[in-house]
Parts: C-alpha cells; structure tokens; sequence
C-alpha cells in the first residue's frame, strides 16, 4: 500500500541541489512532489517521483546518498477537514506521523506521510476505507 | 650553580640513569645492548649523544609499563595522555618522582613571584592530565594556599576569585581569555578582583594573547612548558624577565636534535626538543623526542639564573594537535572512523576558536550503502552522529562535534597536514 519516495542527503552548499536534479534530468525522471526537511548543516530532500528505483540507481551512479523509503499516499477530496478526517483516524489508532507533505494533482489534495507504524498504518487505511494512490496513478500511467 | 658544576652533576646523573635503566628495563637494555653501549661508556653529559632516542611510538608499542623501571610497589601515581592511536601513554611516579615534581614546580612559581602568602587556584583539569595535580603540589610545597578549582563551572570560580581575594591562576591561556569573557558577561572588573600572577600553558600562546590577557585580567602571565612523559608541567618556566623559559636542566636534560637526521644542533638553532630525565625513577626516558620545535639560549639570564632557556614553541615536526590544552592526534580520530563501517575512511579535522574556546568539528563521509531508507529523517542522522561524537569524546578526552558529509566530498588526503584544517590564528 506503501510508495517509493527517495531520500536524498544533501549538504547546505550551493551546488548539491542542482547535482541532484541534473542527474535526473539526465535520467529523464519526472518530479511530481518534493520537500527538503532542513537543519543547520545539511537537508534531507524527499521526493515523489516517476520510476522511483531506476531513478535511485541513477543518482547512487552519479555518487549522491541516496535512500527508498516507504510512504503512504493518500487522495483527499480538496475540500475544507478532509485531511483532519484522514489523519483523525490515525492518531485513534494511536499511531505517529514522522513526516508529512502535501500537493494538489489534477484538482485532488494528496497527502504524502511516513508513520512509525505502517502495517499498523495499511489497516487503518483499509478500515477507514480511506483512498489510498499508486505512483503510477501519480505519475499519470495507470 | 656554575655551569660547570652543573654539567659536572648532568654527567654524573646521567650515567646513574643510564645504569639504572639498563638494570631495569629491557627495552633500555635491548637498545643499549644491540648499540654495544654499556653503562660505563656514559661518564659526562657529552656522551648523551651515544645514547639511543625514545619515541612516542616506543611509549606506545610497551603499553601499559613497558618502560616502567620501578617496581609497581614503589609507583603512587599514574597519569596519562594521549597515545596516537586506540591507547593512552601511562606515566607512574615513585614517591621520589612526586618530590622532584612538586619542587620543579615550587621553582617556576617561586620565579612568577609566588609565596606562601599567595591564594592560588589551580585552573587545569584535575584527573589523569598532569596539569591540575601538578600544579596543586608545587602551590602546596611552597606553602601558598591552592584553590583546587579545575576547569568547568567558570562562574562560581570567578565567584570565588572576587570574594576570596585569590592572587594567583595556572590555567590554560584560552582559559584565562575565556575568564576575562566571562568576567565583561557578569558585569565583574578587574578592579574587583586581586589576581596579581597567571602561570599559563599546555598549548601555544603569543606574544597579543599574554598582553590581552594581563590587561583584562590586570595580572602578569608567565609560561609554563611541560610534557607527562618527562613529568608534567614545570619543565620550564619564564621569570621575570620573560625571555625564554628556563629549563630546569638538573632533572631534565635537553637537546635540539634536526628531526630528518637526528643530528644534534648548535644552541641558537631551531630543532626539534628533546629530553632526557636524569633523576625519575618511576619510568625515565632517554632522549624522549618531544616533537616541539623550538631553540635553546645559553648564556646567563638578566635574572641571574644560569640554567638553559628554550624559546618559544614554533611548531611540530608531526601531525599532534593542541585543542583546549589536550593533545590531540588525527591517528586517533582515523581509527575512530575506520572502526564505523557507516563512514568512509575519510575525514577531517576542523579546528577553530570561537570566543577564545577551542572547537574540533570532526567531518566524516556517510557510505553510500548505508545511507538507507532508515535515514530520511534528521533524527536518524543526528543519532549516527551522536553515536561517532560519543566515541570520540571517549578516545580523545574532548568533545566533538560531528559533521555528516555527502560522499566524495572530503579530499582524499595527501599526506598528514591533509587531515587538518587549523582556523585559529596564533
């Protein structure tokens, strides 16, 4: 139920970003979302984005660390509580959330959020019959 | 005492330590034996030439007591300082070693003007560095009252300063610069406070750090030289004259030896120190090279004293560090990192002064394949850091802070020098 985001160490220099985009420029990968959680001395920068793995394989060639991590993502209608609703069900289940982004794609939010708990974390989202969405229905495939 | 006399007596003790440790200790004997050396070869202090040298690298290869020529019976003390890698370098005194010790140091604080009416604290870390302990025993032998403040808790110290009238501080350069702060921050001038004599050392100081610190301490600032494998501080001293620090040659030998060739140098030329202990008994060293760099003057001080003066300390001929008055290697930061599989076998070491503290940043590299999905968060980056700083502050005895780097971004090293990146301007 999980998608693939990629987590990219970056160090706060100019110059580390640009590496990372170019080499997926190169690759020819499409970037739906991204966010960097910064700190004072380097960024963590997290992104969706098409053919996650060959695109890890193509920053690792390019000698950037660079990690899959798995994180849920879910369709909301873009209307006022949806995301409270959705996370509600969550913290009931008493689970966490590490982190979480969020974009609008073709008129619907999406939530984009690691937990500390994801198996815990795929039977609340089936329960609450909550609607969850694929990377390739992200990146506009399937 | 003549010059003369002195060498009379250098030469005498000379080959009583030398007897004594080639009876004593087999890595003396060994050395001696294969140079066909005997005893009775070393009658003056001229033949100290003839003599093998001792490295830091010899101290480390004998760890623990390898070099020990006392019984461990007679020992009541032991330091330690910083070996180059994984192990420290122990140092026991006899009873005898402490004596001398304390005496060598009455002797430094006597020429900064110390007496037993003097209220002295003692601003060294207490502990296995020779710098609290070393300094507490001089100010008890001549009779001055010693405050045992040790490093840390710098505003109760500076409490006890104003109120208790001290008159005298030993403490590392930095440290009085750091006290001075301190004392602007708290609103407390040095109209307030009655410090009349610092004895400062264990690192590098100029000329601009002593004024600095003798205006806004409103205390005159003497150098102290010493090193645990010779005895700890109080192997040299400045007096009053201030113009070089005189050795206190009676129990310590010294020589300028070129550092490529080993050849012994002319007074007046910049080499390499080095000493030989002539009285220690607990664990003497023969020709101990100190690493310093630095000359000697002969000749009669203005103040009277004949004994040999060195200069200042102009460098290294290795790689050591001094970070907050604690030797610091980048040998023992390596195998910190080697023993980390997270890190690649790259780093860096970047020094600094900030506010008159010493900083050490340690730069690592994370390893591609074990950057995994686990690390997408600052969290569990800070934590591996955390983990390596954790283990350095337990090799290094300091704290560090620790830098995650991309891969491939620290400059594979070229040579030692390559380790370091030294900001602070002395």
């Amino acid at each position: 139920m999980t998608i693939n985001q990629l987590s990219i160490f970056i160090e706060n220099r100019s110059g580390t970003l640009i590496k990372v985009l170019e080499a997926l420029k190169q690759s020819n990968i499409q970037i739906i979302a991204s966010t960097i959680a910064d700190t004072a001395e380097y960024g963590i920068y997290r992104l969706i984005c098409s053919e996650p793995l060959r695109a890890c394989e193509e920053l690792k060639k390019a000698g950037i660390a660079v990690a899959v991590s798995d994180v849920f993502a879910l369709e909301l209608d873009n209307q006022p509580g949806r995301a409270a609703d959705a996370i509600e069900a969550f913290s009931a289940a008493g689970i966490s959330i590490t982190y979480l982004y969020s974009f609008l794609l073709r008129g619907k939010g999406i939530l984009i959020f690691r937990t500390d708990d994801n198996d815990k974390a795929a039977r609340v989202i089936e329960e609450n019959q909550l609607s969850s969405i694929s990377e390739n229905a992200l990146a506009g495939i399937a | 005492m003549s010059r003369d006399e002195r060498a009379a007596l250098q030469g005498k003790r000379l080959h009583k330590i030398v007897e004594y440790v080639y009876h004593n200790v087999p890595f003396y004997r060994n050395k001696l034996q294969e140079m066909d050396i005997r005893p009775d070869d070393i009658q003056t202090i001229e033949d100290i030439t003839k003599l093998p040298f001792t490295t830091k690298k010899d101290l480390r290869d004998n760890y623990p007591f390898g070099l020990q020529a006392a019984p461990q019976s007679e020992i009541i003390r032991v330091h330690a300082s910083s070996g180059t890698t994984g192990n420290p370098t122990i140092v026991g005194y006899t009873r005898k070693d402490i004596g001398v010790w304390s005496e060598c140091m009455a002797r430094c604080l006597t020429a900064y003007g110390v007496t037993r009416d003097d209220i002295f604290s003692v601003a060294y870390g207490y502990g296995l560095f020779t710098g609290g302990l070393g300094a507490h025993y001089g100010v008890e032998h001549i009779g001055a009252s010693v405050i045992p403040a040790g490093t840390g808790n710098t505003e109760k110290h500076l409490k006890l300063i104003r109120d208790l009238g001290i008159t005298g501080l030993a403490c590392t350069p930095s440290y009085a610069l750091y006290l001075a702060e301190t004392m602007d921050k708290l609103g407390i001038r040095k109209e307030d406070i009655k410090l009349r004599v610092g004895a400062f050392g264990a690192e590098p100081w100029t000329e601009s750090m002593r004024k600095e610190i003798e205006e806004r301490l409103g205390l005159k600032g003497y150098n102290i030289y010493g090193l645990s494998e010779v005895m700890g501080p109080s192997v040299s001293y400045e007096c009053q004259m201030q113009h070089g620090s005189h050795i206190c040659e009676d129990h310590f030998y010294p020589e300028i030896i070129n550092p490529v060739t080993l050849e012994p140098l002319p007074a007046g030329q910049q080499g390499e120190l080095v000493f030989t202990t002539l009285t220690k008994e607990g664990m003497p060293v023969l020709r101990y090279r100190t690493r310093d760099l630095c000359s000697l003057m002969t000749g009669t001080c203005d103040c009277g004293r004949t004994e040999v003066r060195m200069g200042r300390i102009e460098g290294r001929s290795d790689d050591m560090l001094i970070i907050r008055g604690i030797n610091v290697f980048p040998s023992q930061v390596e195998s910190v990192v080697l023993s980390m599989p997270e890190f690649a076998p790259r780093y860096m070491l970047v020094v600094d002064r900030v506010n008159n503290l010493d900083t050490l940043q340690v730069q690592v590299e994370i390893r591609q394949e074990y950057f995994t999905g686990v690390f997408d968060t600052p969290a569990a980056i800070d934590q591996l850091e955390k983990k390596l700083a954790s283990k350095l502050k337990s090799v290094l005895s300091i704290a560090a802070k620790v830098q995650l780097k991309a891969p491939n971004t620290i400059e594979r090293s070229q040579g030692k020098s390559a380790h370091v990146i030294d900001k602070r301007k002395l």
